[in-house]
């Protein structure tokens, strides 16, 4: 019989957990012993200490960048101004290379992670998957700046053979405004392959995960239906994990957003803004980074603070987003995804 | 009899041990990262010659140095690759700051292109930073370099993303020889460019500049030197085209006119042996210090740092200081007793 390749994970479904542990709370308030109580002081004070944190440097950010704002308003974000040696401070540009570069960034690792997680659950042989895996795990280990060592020395000059084949490509690819400029190498398709490679193992880890979840009798009813291995992946399996491949996204645009060194070595460092693939650019990240530590005045070091304090806007808005994404197309996928 | 010595020797270790420890004087300084390397070379020595005075340093860069000194007052000295301004000096909460000279260093411009052994006047590269000269066989590079067959390529400028010391010189000499550079884009340790990409530290300049057929970029000298990259000469003041060395950047300083605080700009110095993009690293030191211990130890300390200590300059990629100013500068350092 030709029965496909099936893993049967043990695991105990989240939902189960979720059914069990109010009851376990309950249980465990009404013992009531010393030892507990401690216990329940301890976990208490360790929440509590995260999320004073949190606060702590939230509140650190905001004052920070009181001296900024106040000198220039709201205007900060949307100025493309950026000239220490006049005290002129805008936040444009960044937001711009931020964006730009993670949106690069996701739209290559996003759907290279999910198709890589389906052949490793799905399609691969078992050895060769875990091979696989533990290759791409590594992958995350990596520290950021030995990656943007490597984007100047082997990514860019790569980039840039692309670039100058484009450029010469009697297509006349080049009066493509995304394709338009001088072949430098360094810039945003750069930053934004770097960005995808880092992102690579969140997305694939965690779409792994959760294609794993997706439960043996699933998988079986659509082939026992007679879908093709297509067919039951793209109607069955894909539907049933869709939530837990769009955590797995935000988790890789968390990384990305923030991400600092690699990218501050391969985007030019320039603030500009512009449509082109080819151009250099600058991020919120890279300039925090590289004005920081010889910031001329007092006023450079607080409208850095700000652009601090946009980027963390930026995940939060992102973050609130995602969730009434989540929210809208739960209402709407509700039926078709199985709870 | 030797079980009775040991006791006894090791009850006068126990016995003297807080005594010694008792003198010990910690001085700490922050500021510079690039006096880093000699810096920390000097407290090692000088700790081995003076087992009691320990001296903590951290290179946190120029602009942090001058806050943690003249500011939060949590250093005891300061190091900056550029002088205090006026405007710095008045709001300094340390009063009075004295600026000593420690060491030397220039800043020199890298290139890479098809051909070699180019030389640059300072208005050709102020016109190429300005983006005014975009190709290499531009007449006013052809003119610095007669006889040269340059090749019809673009340029393509890379400058320091992060703030720094290295292009503060930069452009402070290049502000210094040409009025439009000065007027576009001015003096500061991060300035706005007008043109070109930014690479973060001398790594990323350079490896910008290796890897960019066409570029040119500006790297410390130490760098260039340890990382054995060609550097190009520069015209100087004195119309003279010199290559960098640890030479031509002391003689810089020798024949620069040196107001009696030190806080001046050394780049286009006159001399023809000078190397004009050429500065000091500056230790900021008060005499109002209240520590009598700790102001004697650091009296002492830079009393060897600017004599005894300059003979680890050279070895670390440093240029040393001219004899003519240390006399000076250790009138000064008597000051601070």
């Amino acid at each position: 019989m030709d029965a496909p390749a099936i893993e049967t994970p043990e695991m105990t479904p989240p939902s189960l957990v979720l059914q069990i542990l109010p009851e376990g709370i309950r249980r465990w308030r009404s013992t009531g012993r010393g030892a507990d109580r401690l216990f329940r002081l301890v976990t208490g004070m360790c929440a509590a200490a995260v999320a004073g944190l949190l606060l702590i440097v939230i509140l650190f950010m905001v004052k920070g960048s009181l001296p900024a704002i106040r000198d220039h308003g709201l205007g900060f974000v949307l100025s493309p101004d950026w000239d220490p040696t006049n005290q002129k401070y805008g936040a444009l540009t960044f937001l711009f290379g931020t964006a730009y570069t993670s949106l690069i960034g996701m739209a290559i690792a996003l759907p290279l992670g999910v198709l890589t997680a389906v052949a490793l659950v799905e399609i691969l042989p078992r050895g060769l998957a875990k091979a696989i895996s533990l290759a791409v795990e590594l992958l995350a280990a990596i520290p950021s700046v030995l990656l943007g060592l490597w984007g100047i020395f082997e990514l860019v000059p790569l980039v840039r053979s692309f670039e100058i084949a484009i450029y010469r490509s009697p297509l006349g690819f080049r009066k493509l405004p995304i394709f338009s400029g001088a072949p430098l190498g360094v810039g945003f398709l750069a930053a934004g392959l770097l960005l995808a490679i880092m992102a690579l193992p969140f997305i694939l880890s965690v779409s792994r995960e959760v294609l794993l979840q997706v439960p043996t009798a699933q998988r079986e009813a659509a082939y026992a239906l007679g879908a093709t291995r297509w067919q039951a992946i793209r109607k069955f399996i894909l539907p049933y994990s869709w939530k837990g491949i769009f955590g797995a996204g935000l988790l890789g645009l968390a990384r990305v957003l923030g991400e600092t060194m690699a990218v501050t070595m391969v985007i030019g460092n320039t603030p500009q803004i512009k449509a082109s693939l080819f151009a250099s650019g600058y991020t919120l990240a890279s300039v925090i980074a590289n004005e920081f530590t010889e910031a001329p005045s007092d006023l450079a070091i607080s409208a850095l603070i700000s652009l601090g304090l946009i980027l963390l806007v930026l995940t939060v808005l992102l973050n609130a987003a995602a969730r009434l994404m989540l929210i809208y197309l739960n209402r709407r996928m509700g039926t078709q995804g199985a709870k | 009899m030797t079980s009775r010595t040991l006791v006894r020797t090791a009850l006068t270790v126990l016995l003297l041990a807080p005594a010694a420890f008792a003198q010990t004087v910690n001085l700490s300084g922050a500021g510079s990262t690039f006096i880093y390397p000699l810096a920390s070379k000097w407290f090692n020595e000088y700790n081995k010659l003076h087992p009691q005075i320990q001296i903590n340093y951290q290179s946190i860069g120029s602009g942090g140095g001058i806050r943690q000194f003249s500011q939060d007052r949590t250093v005891d000295f300061g190091e900056t690759d550029g002088p205090m301004t006026d405007q710095q000096l008045k709001e300094s909460k340390v009063q009075p700051v004295v600026h000593l000279p420690m060491a030397l260093g220039g800043v020199v411009p890298v290139y890479n292109l098809r051909v070699g052994g180019l030389r640059f006047s300072g208005e050709t590269l102020a016109d190429i930073y300005l983006g005014k000269i975009v190709m290499w066989d531009d007449p006013a590079i052809a003119k610095d370099n007669p006889g040269v067959k340059l090749p019809s390529d673009p340029i393509t400028v890379v400058h320091r993303a992060d703030g720094s010391g290295t292009t503060y010189t930069w452009v402070d000499y290049l502000s210094k020889v040409s009025g439009a550079f000065k007027q576009k884009v001015g003096v500061g340790t991060s300035v706005t460019w007008p043109v070109g990409l930014g690479g973060k530290g001398n790594e990323g300049v350079a490896g910008l500049v290796k890897q960019t057929p066409g570029a040119i970029g500006y790297v410390e000298l130490i760098y260039a030197l340890q990382t054995k990259i060609a550097c190009a000469p520069v015209k100087n003041a004195a119309g003279e085209f010199v290559n960098a060395s640890l030479a031509s950047v002391s003689a810089a300083a020798a024949t620069a006119n040196i107001p009696a605080d030190y806080r001046v700009s050394i780049t286009n110095a006159p001399g023809k042996a000078v190397y004009p993009i050429s500065t000091f690293t500056w230790l900021l030191a008060t005499p109002s210090m209240q520590d009598a211990k700790k102001k004697k130890a650091l009296h002492d300390f830079l009393v060897w740092a600017v004599t005894k200590g300059q003979g680890y300059s050279e070895g670390l990629g440093y240029a040393p200081l001219p004899k003519n100013l240390v006399q000076r500068e250790l009138k000064d350092i008597g000051k601070l007793k």
